[in-house]
């Protein structure tokens, strides 16, 4: 658990699952469980270079803009499935193709 | 006993992530979503970024997930319409996914990374807070605007048209 390689494969995995719920995922709000799990990965490879490349703490300021980003990402992506089914009556990605009915 | 428990946070994380790709019931997915979180933050504590874990814990947990959560439940009607969602192409998809892995992780062994590996920290707070307030003051204040913004954006889309 000393090694940097377990963290950023670890890491790989998490970007590549994410990436797979990005790809094939239908419900929006999967899609969007597929980013925060892209999210979690780039911020545990921030935080693992930080404490590997000598305590630098610029990771962890890197990490923390990462979360409030992801943050209000999910609130204005949320109003937009919310309205997107109140339009369509469906949240499925693939019919979505129109902002207006 | 410390690599166990290391390893232990290591395999639930990844079998809590397949779980949120794979699952047809969303409800279950956001679950494992959560369980992933916790993995991660536990990921945070081996790299002594204790803040980080408090900041993972709150904000990931107890506000993106309860978001996803309510999004969840106001968009599936779960007495008339079928909760679960199937994942369409599987099979492109994991060819892809499984040939950028592979890539990943060949870049990653054959890299000759740095390892300065340096004393455990005393406290990371104050660090953190130093850092904010002097070489990242800029970020920190437009980060500030811009979650201003998406609260104002959000309330006014999600609101109904009276």
């Amino acid at each position: 658990m000393d090694i940097l390689q377990v963290y950023l494969t670890l890491a790989a995995i998490l970007f590549s699952l994410g990436l797979f719920a990005i790809i094939t995922r239908r419900n929006a709000i999967a899609v969007l469980m597929g980013i925060e799990l892209i999210l979690n990965a780039a911020n545990l490879n921030f935080i693992a270079f930080a404490r590997f490349g000598g305590m630098n703490f610029s990771g962890h300021i890197f990490a923390l803009f990462v979360i409030v980003l992801a943050a209000a990402e999910v609130a204005v992506a949320l109003a937009i499935i919310i309205n997107l089914y109140q339009n369509f009556n469906s949240i499925n990605v693939d019919e979505a193709q129109q902002l207006k009915q | 006993m410390i690599n166990i428990i290391f390893w232990f946070f290591v395999i639930m994380t990844i079998a809590a992530a397949l779980t949120v790709v794979l699952s047809k019931n969303l409800i279950y997915a956001a679950v494992a979503l959560l369980v992933t979180f916790i993995g991660v933050a536990a990921m945070y504590v081996f790299l002594w970024a204790d803040f980080m874990v408090g900041i993972q814990v709150m904000i990931y947990i107890g506000g993106i997930l309860i978001l996803l959560l309510f999004g969840i439940m106001l968009t599936t009607k779960i007495t008339s319409v079928r909760i679960s969602h199937t994942n369409v192409q599987r099979g492109v998809g994991a060819l892809i996914v499984t040939a950028i892995f592979i890539g990943l992780v060949w870049m990653i062994n054959i890299s000759p990374w740095l390892q300065n590996i340096s004393q455990e920290p005393q406290q990371t707070v104050h660090s953190i807070g130093t850092l904010l307030m002097t070489d990242f003051l800029l970020p920190f204040e437009v980060v500030s605007v811009l979650l201003l913004g998406a609260l104002i954006g959000a309330a006014v889309l999600a609101r109904k048209e009276s």
